[in-house]
């Protein structure tokens, strides 16, 4: 026994200030560099001279492009926050026949990328769809000059149609921001004879400002990410011109620099993020009574706009394009129907569940280092190694293109050197480097999920089974990983959909000839064949719904927790 | 090793240092929480550490269980270094049994599993037998295949003691193991744990801000604030002799009373003279105030020194009176219950200082002020 208890040496040498664990710490830290290695790239490339591509793009287009970016970034935004914040304060504070439904199929439009609605209201709007030539049949009119209609592949549409998907993202945070608002206060404001109306304004808008101003600014990340939409419908964004420069001028220089301009705004994003959720511990309520909020009955008329703006966007963002694409891929389902397409979902799903898992074991090591070491240095690597979900999907494929060309050549070159025999290109080019892209994009999502259930778990809890007799990494595996099975779960399912819906950087990091589910949709819609991208679109809806049932089913246990703590009061 | 024959460890001599802490300071997150903290706890000993919520108590035991490195000094466990600055051997490698205030149960293993799960190394036979013989000695055989969330809290309590016990550590660690139960479970369950660790001569350190649980648990006390280590003493000499101005506040009631220093031994208030058994540190003719516990005020009806009665609290055998007196002095007395005196009434009291026990003065003159 007095060997075991014999001191070992440095071998206790830590970084944090709670538990003593260094190889955990050290493996977090080398994560948490790679993951930031994609960015790091883009901007160091972008700060290279590189000729005359750039000179030539801040002469020409590049203007251009930002302005564009801007207004959809202004649209989409504006969009977003009237509908979701609409949607979230007539589904929380006022009675109206529906409201418990509408309150989870509001969500239900996450389940659409935006370039599947879009491929879904080209078909439906555009002049040889149904809707026109409904119209024509009508009037009676013979071409297009007898009539005008909007053209839904343009700027407004784009903004349009992300603005009925994106809307859940505030719809969710403003939300979860008016219920948790303090019943007191809202009494006292009903008490001061204060209508629905000044509440609203007065009380509940201001307190909800920061959780509103997240959701946007999410909302916004998913917006300048999105580059199927903006392809399909021509509008010249940076996400458009990055593709451009890179696979028509073949610069991967100029496409490194139109990735940093758009970290800008990135930074930018970020910055709001963070500051509103700073802001939000200020408003966080004080009173622990959760009970039903006071509601506003609304009747006759009221009653029938608030069940009108809450259909609405469901109906515009789930029920018509989900409508749309089964009428397609029925009528066009032989055609679609092919060994080709089923080895495309095979490819989705096992690239998406070998993210989703690799996701998971990251998100792991990293939050439960941090549990074990605690301290500052792994906090900045857990801050870094979540960034990702920022990061828009184009800019991280080139800052993944970088690195792996580089290792790759610089292996080439110095195996032929020395050996004289060409290793080619190892990492570039492979699947590794989608599953890289990946896993950096969205270990954010596993590792909040990860951390949060950890987060639950009592830490007394580790020093138990620490004392009697387990390590570190067996404690994680007997007892952790049994009590946040959920949680992880969860994880998986929200990073392997996010996986099967990704297309701009599985677009530019995929193996030559390999099609995923997205990218096989893609290829069709670009060649106008919407009818036979209808199939793969609805795949990649019907598995999107996985998340949005996970997200409803949490916030009704999470509501009625509270509801049940709070009439034990 | 030759065994001195003792009435509290039966096996060996009660002076083996099992735990010895050298000059450790110790930061919590980012701030310094414990100060050139020292003690020994021999073998076979329970010992206590109390003190007010934040004063570093906590923190001692999570480095003395391996889960808190030091920026001095050193932990020795049966003479073996474990823990000193930049090297700190892992808790799991130390045999030291933790009890928490939230019992901190694997929730998904039952009561069997749960007081096993510190068994591996035996076979599943043996740890079969020694888990059943000690939820036989805790008295949960019958609830052996239920899960945490069955039992009540008394229960859960008891496995996480078990739990604990099973592995036969060292040194077994309880921070604040009885304060999320109920006042009379809490007393009742403290006593028989009490009783169970001195017959097994398991050592134990117990932390808690409870004096109650400090009197009932603990052979040596240590008082604590401000991550310092203020007095390490028995339970009566820190009531009756307690060694500055915060212990005798901490624990116990009573009032500090000014009074003047006449001799080496003696003091004078405004009642009367205090003579003491040992030499005042103070020089005479210094300002001091004397401490003056509730039961050193005994009743005496023809007593000369009366006090209103301004206030009572019923604590069952005894009440508890706030009496002022014509001075303007206010005093704590503990009588018993059958003297049911009214708020209002005159009580006629007499001091019996057995343990004179004097302060310097807090601010000078400023008590006389009235």
């Amino acid at each position: 026994m007095a060997n075991a208890l014999t001191i070992t040496g440095t071998k206790g040498f830590r970084f944090g200030l709670g538990f003593p664990q260094n190889s955990w710490t050290l493996a977090s830290l080398c994560v948490a560099a790679l993951v930031a290695l994609p960015v790091a790239a883009v901007i160091w490339t972008a700060l290279k001279p590189s000729g005359d591509i750039w000179s030539h793009l801040i002469a020409t287009s590049l203007p251009g492009y930002i302005g564009t970016t801007l207004w959809l970034m202004l649209g989409v935004g504006t969009s977003v926050l009237l509908t979701g914040v609409t949607a979230a304060w007539l589904v929380t504070m006022c009675r109206f026949p529906g409201r418990r439904v509408f309150e989870w199929l509001l969500l239900l439009p996450l389940a659409f990328p935006a370039y599947v609605i879009a491929y879904a209201y080209t078909d439906l709007l555009e002049y040889s769809g149904a809707v026109q030539v409904f119209l024509r049949m009508m009037f009676e009119w013979q071409t297009p000059q007898d009539y005008w209609f909007p053209e839904v592949r343009s700027l407004g549409g784009a903004v349009t149609l992300m603005g009925v998907v994106l809307y859940p993202y505030v719809y969710l945070l403003a939300r979860a921001a008016f219920f948790e608002q303090s019943v007191n206060v809202l009494e006292v404001t009903q008490v001061l004879g204060h209508g629905p109306w000044r509440a609203f304004f007065r009380v509940s808008l201001p307190a909800a400002r920061p959780a509103i101003a997240i959701g946007v600014a999410l909302a916004l990340m998913e917006t300048l990410n999105d580059f199927g939409t903006v392809d399909f419908f021509a509008v010249q964004t940076m996400t458009t011109a990055l593709f451009d420069v890179w696979q028509g001028m073949g610069s991967l220089a100029g496409g490194a620099q139109i990735a940093a301009t758009m970290l800008a705004f990135v930074v930018l994003l970020i910055s709001i993020e963070r500051f509103s959720r700073r802001q939000q511990k200020v408003y966080q309520n004080v009173s622990s009574r959760f009970r039903e909020l006071p509601s506003y009955r609304l009747k006759g008329l009221s009653s029938l706009l608030a069940f009108t703006a809450c259909l609405l966007p469901i109906l515009m963002g789930f029920v018509i394009p989900l409508i749309v694409l089964i009428r397609l891929a029925v009528i066009y389902f032989h055609e679609s129907w092919t060994a080709d397409f089923r080895s495309y979902a095979l490819n989705s799903l096992v690239l998406s569940a070998t993210a989703a898992g690799i996701a998971l074991l990251v998100a792991l090591l990293i939050a439960y280092s941090q549990r074990l070491a605690g301290g500052r240095v792994i906090g900045i690597a857990a801050r870094i190694a979540s960034l990702g979900y920022a990061v828009p999907g184009a800019v991280l494929g080139v800052g993944v293109l970088i690195p792996f060309a580089y290792f790759d050549n610089s292996l080439d070159a110095l195996m032929r050197e020395m050996f004289g025999i060409s290793t080619g290109l190892l990492l570039s080019g492979t699947l590794a480097a989608v599953i890289f892209a990946y896993v950096v994009r969205f270990l954010a999502v596993a590792l909040g999920q990860v951390e949060s259930s950890l987060a639950k778990v009592s830490p007394s809890l580790d020093m138990a089974a620490r004392t009697l007799g387990y390590r570190a990494s067996e404690t994680l595996l007997r007892y952790h990983v049994p009590l946040i099975r959920g949680g992880m779960l969860t994880a998986v399912i929200i990073v392997f959909v996010d996986c099967m819906k990704e297309l701009p950087a599985t677009l530019i990091l995929r193996p030559f000839n390999f099609e995923t589910l997205a990218t096989h949709v893609y290829w069709f819609a670009s060649d106008e064949m919407l009818g036979e991208a209808a199939l793969g679109s609805l795949a990649i809806v019907l598995v999107g719904l996985l998340p949005v049932v996970l997200l409803s089913t949490m916030t009704a246990r999470a509501r009625s927790i509270r509801l049940s703590s709070g009439s034990l009061t | 090793m030759s065994t001195v024959p003792s009435k509290i460890f039966p096996d060996g001599s009660p002076d083996v240092p099992l735990l010895e802490i050298q000059g450790i300071s110790c930061n919590y997150g980012l701030e310094r929480a414990v100060y050139d903290l020292s003690l020994t706890v021999n073998k076979g000993e329970q010992v206590c550490l109390l003190g007010p919520s934040g004063c570093g108590k906590t923190t001692v035991l999570r480095a003395v269980a391996g889960f808190q490195p030091l920026l001095s000094g050193r932990i020795s466990i049966n003479g073996q270094p474990v823990s000193q600055p930049g090297e700190i051997l892992s808790p799991e490698k130390r045999r030291v049994g933790m009890v928490f205030q939230d019992h901190a149960l694997f929730p998904h293993l039952s009561v069997e599993q749960n007081v096993g799960s510190g068994l591996r190394t035996l076979s599943a036979a043996e740890r079969r037998a020694t888990v059943s013989e000690i939820l036989e000695r805790v008295g949960l055989m019958r609830v052996a295949q239920r899960f945490p969330h069955e039992l009540s809290g008394g229960q859960q309590q008891r496995v996480a003691l078990a739990r604990a016990l099973a592995p036969r550590p060292l040194l077994l660690l309880m921070d604040e193991p009885f304060s999320s139960l109920d006042l009379d479970l809490r007393e009742r369950l403290g006593q028989e744990v009490a009783d169970m660790l001195k017959a097994n001569a398991i050592t134990s350190i117990l932390v808690t801000h409870d004096q109650n649980d400090a009197f009932a648990m603990g052979d040596k006390i240590g008082v604590m604030a401000e991550g310092r280590l203020l007095q390490w003493d028995t339970a009566y000499n820190l009531y009756h002799e307690p060694g500055n101005r915060f212990v005798a506040d901490f624990i116990g009631n009573g009032i500090f009373l000014p009074a003047k220093v006449e001799t080496p031994r003696v003091v004078k208030s405004e009642f009367g003279e205090f003579i003491g058994d040992r030499d005042i540190v103070m020089p005479p003719g210094s300002q001091v105030e004397v401490l003056i516990r509730p039961d050193d005020v005994v009743l005496d009806v023809d007593s000369s020194i009366r006090g209103q009665v301004v206030r009572k609290a019923f604590k069952g055998a005894e009440i508890l009176y706030t009496l002022r007196f014509e001075s303007g002095t206010i005093m704590l007395a503990l009588f018993p219950s059958h003297a049911n005196f009214a708020v209002g009434d005159n009580v006629g009291v007499r001091l019996e200082v057995d343990h004179l026990v004097t302060f310097e003065q807090a601010s000078p003159g400023g008590e006389f002020v009235e």
